[in-house]
């Protein structure tokens, strides 16, 4: 069943939808009416928080781009998926801060599905065009855009404080440690700055960070970039966890976007937590798993669910009979992936998922280059990430199958209240 | 070179061409009555009339001198619409061209020197361009005396080059190869602009296509780096780089060229890096990129710095960054110096490394693709 499906099952009676001529006057002129009126622009004026408040899939609906915490995070998985991570070629502080307010300015029209700055088309017939154009006569597509600081943004690898901003480093942001078993290649790891590009539609997604590095060239330079579809985590409990490349069913006890306690819990940085800066936003850990997809598919159908702690059929653990039964750990393999990941065995550590499958070719010995484009978010990678990571790159059985290929972690910054405030505004002001 | 040219300049240089043809093809009709006559000596150019209609011009010259003399009709921007050299003392003779409304200037050069003396003549008709901030014309004229320049100094470099293939001395010619490119790199867009030239002299060895023959600089390259021998067969080829680079000397003056196209020109010299350079096909044998980066950011940066008063009054953020990048971009090539030159562009240039100077040459590029608009925005 399709998450819209679901949707058309438990109607929301309550959600009003504004009128096309409020549309208008909303959304103003152009493309993104079409979009609006299909329904995007209803959840838009929907509270924050409020289930909802899910923007409507099949609609190409706008998701809101000013809030609390920034899209993209607890926002409903969007299908595709374009990440990129930056590296901050200018040391002009205020060059940095411009780029960062005229991002936020092309995110805000992009994620509602207009074009960057005066368009694509109709300037002057001398000069590029504003905008690329290719998203031109797409409907917003759920677009989010999400922004996160690496921690060489506020000291490079020699300790030096590049933008003033050293003495507010969250101690969050540190290095991740060594696990066993990685083999990461730093072109794929690491990154000054990074924008996470979500959407129902890859043109969109690549539209969007194509634009942004385009205005960014001269102050950033993409450092690396990885496309995604498929999503393999769920942030909606009720629509059917997504499989992975290895034909499994991914995070399915994942954290909902929907569920307000456990985001505060393991999810937003608190006030307490580190610097205020950061109160409202989210540790993430960007990780490409590479599959060794070719070995995977001549192990045994018992060896790949004995390795999981899952059949694979229907996703249940193991002597258990549905996907979402509480898992026995004690009956699976003391290093079956479920069991060294849940939380019970972790000291509790929860993390929010949202990784992608990602296909980039073959490896020229002919294997497919594929695998798990992982994505989580957390209050504290110390209490999220490590310790999970830690115990599976110790002991899973699943590392003969995957290698950690590329790494980076970036401090997630609040959300952009409103069209006055930008992205990174309380970390640099 | 570039298998795809950009469509403005070759837009304009098919316009360009037409006039050249129709310059150049005298009719036996054009000694008729409604020719203008022109009087030269060795102090005046009289013009019988100042004012003619658009279309078939014809100039009846007499040369009324003691020295030979030249005549030229030259649109806005010195462009040559079409000329006559060597008119000797005494003689006579009829220059013909298909003229579009417009200004003009018609100049009789005596001794076949300098700027001439010239007269300003209006062609009339319909399409009569809008006029044009004089400071882009003198910017215009400039830059084709600039391009002129390099042709005319590109020439020797190019014979000497030629002279040490034909003695069979690989050592020399390796020598002579890179500094008898910079000329050209730095003008490239307007050679491309003609459409025949640029392949005759500057193709790669993957751009040839199947059945046709591989002229030029990279031949001879891969004879020198690769073949490390020298045959009858490139001899034969060096000296028809020297034919057909004459040819762009002698054509670079009638290519049209206009304020936005020398713009766009600029960010096409940075393209040329960006997609053929700063990933070592053009020089794949000799590994002399550097060489042609450094002429490719000089072209752009003369181009620039003719346009940049007028571009600094409609934009001045946009003259401040590109001031900051072109100096950002020259520091960076100049940590590649050795002696005179630039070290060799080959596999000890790590991955990194390129994408840095991508990176440097983007950050240039981006915002000199705005040059034009800011050049053109009082038109508007």
């Amino acid at each position: 069943m399709s998450e819209s499906q679901e949707r058309q099952d438990h109607p929301e009676p309550e959600r009003t939808t504004p009128s096309r001529r409020a549309l208008l006057g909303w959304g103003g002129a152009g493309l993104a009416i079409g979009a609006a009126a299909a329904g995007g622009t209803a959840v838009a004026l929907a509270g924050d928080g409020d289930p909802a408040a899910q923007p409507v899939a099949e609609a190409g609906a706008a998701v809101p781009f000013h809030g609390a915490h920034q899209a993209g995070i607890a926002t409903a998985v969007q299908d595709r998926l374009h990440f990129a991570a930056f590296d901050v070629t200018t040391d002009d502080r205020e060059a940095l801060i411009s780029l960062l307010k005229e991002w936020t300015r092309a995110a805000e029209r992009m994620t509602q599905g207009h074009p960057v700055g005066e368009g694509a088309v109709g300037g002057l017939a001398e000069a590029p065009p504003d905008d690329t154009g290719e998203a031109l006569g797409l409907k917003p597509s759920r677009l989010t855009l999400t922004i996160g600081f690496g921690p060489t943004l506020f000291a490079d690898r020699k300790g030096k404080d590049r933008f003033d901003l050293k003495k507010r480093r969250p101690e969050a942001l540190g290095d991740l440690p060594a696990f066993p078993g990685d083999n990461l290649d730093p072109a794929r790891s690491g990154g000054d700055l990074c924008v996470q590009a979500c959407a129902d539609d890859p043109q969109v997604a690549v539209h969007a960070i194509r634009n942004l590095a385009r205005i960014g060239m001269g102050k950033v330079a993409i450092r690396w970039s990885q496309l995604g579809f498929g999503k393999t985590s769920s942030t909606t409990p009720e629509a059917q966890t997504p499989r992975n490349m290895m034909g499994f069913k991914d995070g399915t006890r994942n954290i909902a976007g929907t569920d307000d306690a456990a985001l505060t819990r393991h999810v937003w940085v608190s006030p307490k937590d580190g610097p205020d800066w950061m109160a409202g936003g989210s540790y993430l850990v960007a990780r490409r798993i590479r599959m060794h997809i070719e070995t995977w598919d001549r192990t045994s159908l018992k060896e790949q669910e004995d390795i999981f702690g899952r059949d694979k059929a229907e996703g249940a653990p193991v002597g258990r009979r549905r996907e979402r039964d509480e898992p026995n750990l004690k009956a699976m393999l003391p290093d079956a992936h479920v069991r060294l990941a849940h939380p019970d065995v972790n000291g509790g550590a929860t993390i929010l998922r949202r990784g992608y499958s990602f296909t980039d070719g073959t490896d020229g010995l002919g294997r497919l280059d594929a695998g798990l484009f992982f994505l989580a978010y957390q209050r504290d990678v110390r209490s999220g990430f490590i310790p999970v990571q830690t115990s599976l790159a110790r002991s899973d059985a699943l590392n003969e199958y995957i290698q950690h290929v590329g790494s980076a972690l970036f401090a997630v910054p609040p959300g952009v209240r409103d069209a006055d405030d930008w992205w990174g505004r309380a970390l640099f002001s | 070179m570039r298998a795809v040219r950009s469509s403005a300049v070759t837009a304009l240089a098919a316009a360009a061409a037409l006039t050249a043809v129709a310059g150049c093809s005298e009719k036996s009709d054009a000694k008729g009555s409604g020719a203008i006559q022109v009087k030269a000596s060795d102090d005046a150019c009289e013009v019988s009339k100042t004012s003619f209609p658009a279309g078939h011009v014809a100039l009846a010259v007499e040369n009324k001198g003691s020295k030979v003399t030249e005549v030229y009709i030259y649109a806005p921007g010195d462009r040559i619409v079409t000329e006559r050299e060597n008119i000797g003392p005494g003689t006579k003779t009829t220059i013909t061209a298909e003229v579009k409304a417009g200004s003009y200037e018609i100049a009789c050069k005596p001794g076949m020197k300098g700027d001439g003396i010239r007269q300003k003549v209006t062609v009339t008709g319909k399409g009569t361009p809008v006029k044009r901030d004089p400071r882009l014309d003198e910017a215009v004229a400039a830059y084709r005396a600039y391009v002129q320049k390099q042709a005319d100094e590109t020439l020797p470099l190019v014979e000497k080059f030629a002279a040490a293939i034909e003695d069979g001395d690989v050592e020399a010619a390796k020598k002579a190869y890179a500094p008898s490119r910079v000329g050209w790199e730095r003008t490239e867009p307007v050679a491309e602009s003609f459409g025949d030239i640029d392949p005759k002299v500057d193709l790669r060895e993957d751009g040839v296509e199947k059945g046709a023959k591989w002229t030029g600089w990279h031949r001879l390259e891969k004879s020198l780096w690769v073949e490390k021998k020298i045959t009858a067969e490139d001899r034969k080829l060096a000296k028809q780089l020297i034919t057909d680079l004459e040819d762009w000397q002698k054509r670079v003056g009638k290519a049209e060229l206009t304020p936005t196209s020398m713009a766009n020109g600029a960010k096409e010299l940075l393209d040329e890096v960006q997609t053929g350079k700063v990933t070592g096909e053009e020089e794949r044998y000799s590994h002399t990129d550097l060489v042609d980066i450094q002429a490719n950011v000089e072209g752009a940066e003369t181009s620039y710095s003719l346009l940049r008063k007028v571009a600094g009054e409609n934009d001045p953020e946009l003259v401040e960054e590109l001031d900051k990048q072109f100096a950002a971009v020259k520091k960076h090539l100049d940590g590649y110096r050795e002696g005179d030159g630039f070290v060799a562009y080959d596999d000890k240039i790590s991955k990194a490394k390129r994408k840095q100077l991508s990176d440097t040459v983007n950050a240039l590029a981006e915002p000199l693709s705005k040059l034009a608009a800011a050049v053109v925005k009082p038109a508007e």
